[in-house]
């Protein structure tokens, strides 16, 4: 276990088993998210409350999952690469922040599309989980702005690592924002100590979807990694060999 | 059939959302595969010129 | 004889120094406090210029806008914190230096404080007055503002530090800082939006007190940490 670890940190090694493991990923990614949208559109009864509108539950849940999960991994992957100073554990943070940032932007797109027609305003200003989830976004931003105002790589990596970390705070914010504050949104249906709220005809399609995204965010990431580690060792032996092969002269 | 995809009168909305989700995952996918090609291409450019430069 | 082969000052003497040199230094330059006072006394005073003399209006929104002057005001100033250091080589000193770094930071953060997030606090209800916000609002407001600029000069510290020697640092720090102050900002003018309507303040002081903790209590570490990845 460990040795595979240690081997996994070894950019080449990185990058040929990532190239094998993303068509996988995308396959089931792409099953999951067909069941789920198809299922969850067609398929289950309308909600007796909202109406045919809960169906943007399938789109808005997993955006928002994922903001969080992108945060969560570039949080853990950062903390790797300052404490263990693991060059492609940098490589991760910086290729999930983009994705993290279109999925923090696609939960607060559907999620106003969702108010206005269940609360009546596209926004709502006084509401925290909103809020918290839109700060997230500036954090996103934030990231990636300092990245690239730091023109050397390893500080780039390491100043932004740290910023990451110190904006985790918000991610329990986000989560329990419904339960400390008066809020729009209701309390947790998923996360719940005693399991999920949710009628089981509703509770599959957005499993799929929950699960079905993971894996393609998994997939964008891991493609966007192999970019990354392609560029940061562009100058290293084994790049030269993979881009021009050498040629065997009989 | 065409109740189907009418969507009680929430059908903007619930089509509108969708048709954003897929739009920006089908824009990741494929800026993600040309990103990897730019890159692979650029650096092909420059091993080449350090090969001629040799 | 004490023992100690060196005799290394303690914690208490390492943050007093520092804090102590800051103070000097901004004692020589009179700008430090003066700059950010102005600008939150103007930006203050935009509001009314631009919006007009509507008394009631002015009131109910005087909470918000004080609060974003000050928290602008704090944000400018936070530029400067390290850059004198880093620029002429005190910034190496105070990294290998035998206290803890985190301690030096946050000696660092009290002095920036007490230069530039104090005095808003003190000429807060003067300004607070050309809005007519009643007088019985202005502990609240003290208050408030007492706490927010703390958790302020704490979280700018770090963003000061992430962001020293870059091109254009300024507005970089301001775009990292303000997620993190967004909390500070909320229930500070909120809290003193509702202490104006008569209700029921507590929960805001206290969320802002629990912040102001929490900023003590992590930003040294964060800030120290960006400090010896910045002055690499």
């Amino acid at each position: 276990m460990w040795k595979f670890l240690h081997k996994l940190a070894s950019p080449p090694y990185f990058y040929v088993l990532a190239k094998k493991i993303i068509p996988w990923l995308s396959i089931f990614a792409l099953g999951l998210i067909t069941y789920g949208t198809i299922s969850g559109l067609f398929f289950t009864p309308p909600d007796y409350q909202q109406g045919d509108a809960f169906r943007i539950i399938y789109v808005h849940v997993p955006a928002a999952y994922l903001s969080i999960l992108a945060y969560m991994i570039m949080a853990i992957s950062a903390g790797i690469g300052l404490i263990w100073r693991i060059k492609l554990s940098h490589a991760i943070t910086a290729s999930a922040a983009p994705l993290g940032a279109w999925f923090t932007f696609l939960a607060l797109a559907t999620g106003s599309i969702w108010g206005k027609p269940m609360w009546g305003t596209w926004w709502e200003w006084g509401d925290p989980r909103l809020t918290s989830e839109l700060i997230m976004l500036f954090l996103y931003f934030g990231y990636i702005a300092l990245r690239s105002a730091i023109d050397d790589t390893m500080k780039a990596d390491r100043a932004s690592a740290v910023l990451i970390l110190v904006g985790v705070i918000n991610v329990p914010i986000i989560h329990f924002s419904v339960e400390w504050w008066s809020s729009l949104h209701q309390g947790p249906t998923l996360i719940r100590q005693d399991g999920p709220t949710i009628d089981p005809t509703m509770l599959y399609p957005l499993l799929a979807m929950i699960i079905g995204f993971s894996l393609l965010f998994t997939a964008l990431l891991l493609f966007r990694v192999r970019s990354e580690v392609l560029y940061r060792e562009r100058r290293s032996r084994w790049v030269r060999n993979l881009l021009l092969p050498p040629v065997q002269s009989i | 059939m065409m109740e189907i995809f009418a969507m009680g009168e929430y059908s903007s909305f619930v089509w509108s959302s969708y048709l954003l989700t897929f739009l920006v995952i089908i824009f990741n996918a494929v800026h993600v595969r040309y990103r990897h090609r730019q890159i692979m291409n650029e650096i092909k450019r420059r091993l080449n010129l350090e090969k001629v430069n040799e | 004889m004490n023992g100690k082969a060196f005799n290394v000052p303690g914690l208490w003497v390492g943050l007093k120094s520092i804090i102590r040199r800051d103070l000097l230094l901004a004692w020589k330059r009179p700008g430090d406090v003066l700059n950010p006072l102005f600008f939150f006394a103007m930006v203050s005073t935009l509001f009314p210029l631009a919006v007009g003399p509507n008394i009631p209006q002015l009131t109910i929104s005087a909470p918000g806008i004080l609060w974003v002057a000050a928290l602008l005001a704090v944000l400018l100033s936070l530029n400067s914190l390290y850059l004198s250091d880093y620029e002429d080589g005190s910034l190496d000193q105070i990294i290998l230096s035998p206290q803890p770094l985190p301690l030096l930071a946050l000696g660092k953060s009290v002095s920036h404080w007490l230069v530039s997030g104090l005095p808003l606090v003190i000429v807060s209800p003067l300004v607070a007055m050309t809005f007519r916000m009643p007088i019985e609002t202005m502990a609240v407001l003290i208050l408030t503002l007492l706490l927010g600029t703390i958790s302020l000069s704490l979280l700018g510290s770090i963003g000061a530090a992430l962001t020293l020697g870059l091109n254009r640092g300024n507005a970089l720090l301001s775009l990292l800082i303000l997620p993190l102050a967004m909390p500070v900002l909320i229930f500070g003018a909120r809290t003193v939006s509702l202490a104006v309507a008569g209700d029921t303040v507590a929960a805001g002081i206290y969320f802002l007190a629990a912040y102001c903790i929490l900023a003590l209590s992590f930003a040294p570490f964060a800030t120290a940490a960006a400090l010896k990845i910045s002055n690499e």
